[in-house]
């Protein structure tokens, strides 16, 4: 495995294996198993890992998920179009609006229809503004998870502005529900551009503070930096995506690097990478993404086309026979909708891809020889959430 | 191979700006020789491509060592039509009357399950979906396990959910439902129980609404 690390990896990796063999020598110790979860106050839902620990080291772990499964490639075949955003909703809860926008594209790829302009702009805003209410929650939840209490605060706090204006825009803080196939349910409401950029300010001076208090913090980089390596060949084989795979170094984003009807190539912003691929970088890589979300928010709110919101689509739809994939770089990752359609009211099959699916299943590859505490970091790091595992 | 030039036929490969994806292709075949089956383009969108049952994971290992280091997903598709349609019968007449023909979606099919993949190469921006059709005896596909380690849960799921072996996976357990769980979910001729110990109530809600029930009396 060291052939896949870069220099600054090899010499914690060596660092790290000579430590445990020190401790081998001195230590004979029984093996143990240790249940986490599915109930655990470290964990976000309910996940349960099962590791096998060696005194303070884990030598096999594995995530056992299925606590949540709701079934929706199931449910999908039997409802409408229209009616699978309500499902597709409930996948990553805390970014709700970004899970309908690949479903509604692939609708749209089948049917030739495109969002007019307006609607392809303010859906990129909503996007954005659900990545900044998934990003701001994580970002405190990593205090909780490393001791620090007062990060969640901040986050609940300045996660209000933004659920606020989710909620001005669409009428739900959590499921919106908002996009429709050939645009959206209505257009922005009155004073909504004065408030959205109010609420960009406050994010970014929480990121600030967040930045001060936490990922500055001699503490947290102690904790967290040279823990959990992810080497670059290893993310892409295990098909994580967004800010993880970024963080091992992966210049990768589909928000610049496919073309979809969306406003992202509009604006001027860059992709964050970090060469380390530990948990450090991960979370660092999450905090200046959350930076530039605002500025995409920002620049689009000034650029603004008028127009219509809907294009014009039939009032029953059905969806020409074909076959789409879309996928979007969702807050977690690589979130996409594999559409089969037979021309009919309804998808025969989607195949529903979620990022924390593939996030997480690298887990027990990357918890073998790392220590309890470390557990708690790591996943705290790669950042999953429960409803894109299970679906 | 012939199939290739069917689809030359109904739309052009050779439409300008995507060379990319046809160099694709042309290396593929390269590779893989008669088990490339059949392939399905959409200039500038997307690339499907179908290879034999056999070349499955010698697929893979091509895939990977042309640059699609990145793995997406793997899942199946069932093509029989669904027996219960959309679970909206009515469960007081017979039951009408459904297609049982297997219609196979881009890039053809023999039978009535095929596995699917997508690889993405995160150098050139470009992925490619591979299908595979699944032996209806033997339900049985070689793993990609050792090709691309985040298959190893796709395929965990796969095997639950429409019951396809996996040959050289190392832990087919169940990764979402109980271990005891009989039958396989996705099967398009598996119910979906929601809706039938409950009728859907917008075909058998019968009872007329209070208003018009009073309607009724004041007319008699």
């Amino acid at each position: 495995m060291t052939d896949l690390l870069t220099e600054r990896q090899q010499l914690s990796y060596i660092a790290a294996k000579a430590a445990d063999a020190r401790l081998n020598v001195e230590l004979e110790t029984e093996g143990m198993t240790l249940n986490i979860g599915p109930q655990h106050p470290a964990t976000h839902g309910t996940l349960r890992i099962i590791v096998r620990l060696d005194g303070e080291q884990v030598v096999w772990a594995e995530p056992s998920c299925g606590y949540m499964h709701r079934g929706y490639e199931k449910l999908s075949e039997v409802r409408t179009y229209p009616q699978v955003t309500t499902l597709v909703n409930r996948i990553d809860w805390l970014g709700s609006f970004a899970n309908e926008v690949p479903f509604i594209l692939a609708a749209e790829r089948l049917m030739e229809v495109e969002a007019p302009p307006r609607a392809q702009w303010i859906r990129t805003i909503l996007f954005e503004l659900s990545r900044i209410a998934n990003v701001t929650l994580f970002l405190g939840d990593l205090g909780v998870q490393l001791g620090a209490v007062t990060p969640v605060f901040f986050a609940f706090r300045d996660r209000e502005h933004v659920l606020n204006l989710i909620e001005s825009v669409t009428g739900g803080r959590f499921h919106p529900n908002f996009d429709r196939i050939g645009g959206l349910k209505d257009d922005l409401p009155k004073g909504f551009i004065d408030e959205c950029r109010l609420g960009m300010r406050k994010i970014r001076n929480f990121c600030d503070e967040i930045e001060d208090l936490l990922i500055g913090n001699e503490i947290f980089q102690a904790r967290t930096r040279g823990v959990g390596i992810i080497p670059r060949e290893v993310a892409l084989q295990y098909g994580l995506s967004g800010p993880n795979i970024r963080a091992s170094g992966v210049d990768w984003d589909l928000r610049r690097d496919q073309v979809l009807p969306m406003a992202w190539d509009k604006v001027d912003w860059r992709v964050w990478t970090h060469p380390d691929g530990d948990s450090f970088a991960r979370c660092w890589v999450r905090l200046q993404e959350t930076r530039e979300a605002t500025k995409i928010v920002d620049q689009l709110l000034d650029g603004l086309p008028s127009g219509p919101i809907m294009a014009k689509v039939p009032r029953i739809i059905k969806v020409p026979a074909g076959e789409a994939w879309v996928s979007t770089e969702n807050p977690l990752g690589e979130m996409g909708y594999y559409v089969v359609s037979k021309g009919d009211l309804g998808p025969f099959r989607v195949k529903i891809r979620s990022a924390s699916f593939n996030n997480i299943s690298v887990a027990s590859w990357l918890l073998q020889g790392v220590y309890v505490p470390d557990i708690i970091t790591i996943l705290a790091s790669l950042y999953f959430i429960l409803g894109d595992i299970d679906r | 191979m012939s199939d290739t030039t069917d689809t030359t036929t109904e739309e052009p490969l050779a439409l300008p700006g995507d060379g990319l994806r046809e160099g694709i292709v042309d290396e593929l075949r390269r590779r893989l020789g008669e088990s490339l089956v059949d392939t399905h383009l959409k200039p500038n969108e997307d690339l499907w491509v179908r290879v034999a049952t056999d070349a499955w994971r010698p697929t893979g290992e091509a895939l990977l060592d042309m640059g699609f280091e990145y793995f997406c997903f793997l899942s199946a598709l069932d093509w029989l039509p669904s027996p219960y349609g959309r679970g909206e019968d009515d469960p007081t007449e017979p039951p009408p009357e459904r297609s049982t023909e297997v219609v196979q979606g881009y890039a053809g099919g023999d039978t009535r399950f095929q596995v699917f993949a997508r690889v993405t190469d995160p150098r050139r921006h470009v992925a490619v979906t591979i299908k595979a059709d699944v032996p209806d005896d033997t339900m049985t596909v070689e793993s990609w396990f050792t090709v691309y380690a985040g298959a190893n849960w796709h395929e965990r799921e796969t095997n639950e959910m429409f019951g396809i072996a996996f040959a050289g996976h190392p832990d087919l357990r169940h990764i979402y439902l109980p271990g005891e769980f009989e039958g396989y979910p996705l099967r398009k001729d598996f119910p979906l129980l929601a809706r039938m110990v409950k009728p859907w109530p917008g075909i058998v809600d019968v009872e007329p609404m209070p208003a018009l029930e009073a309607e009724e009396g004041s007319g008699d």
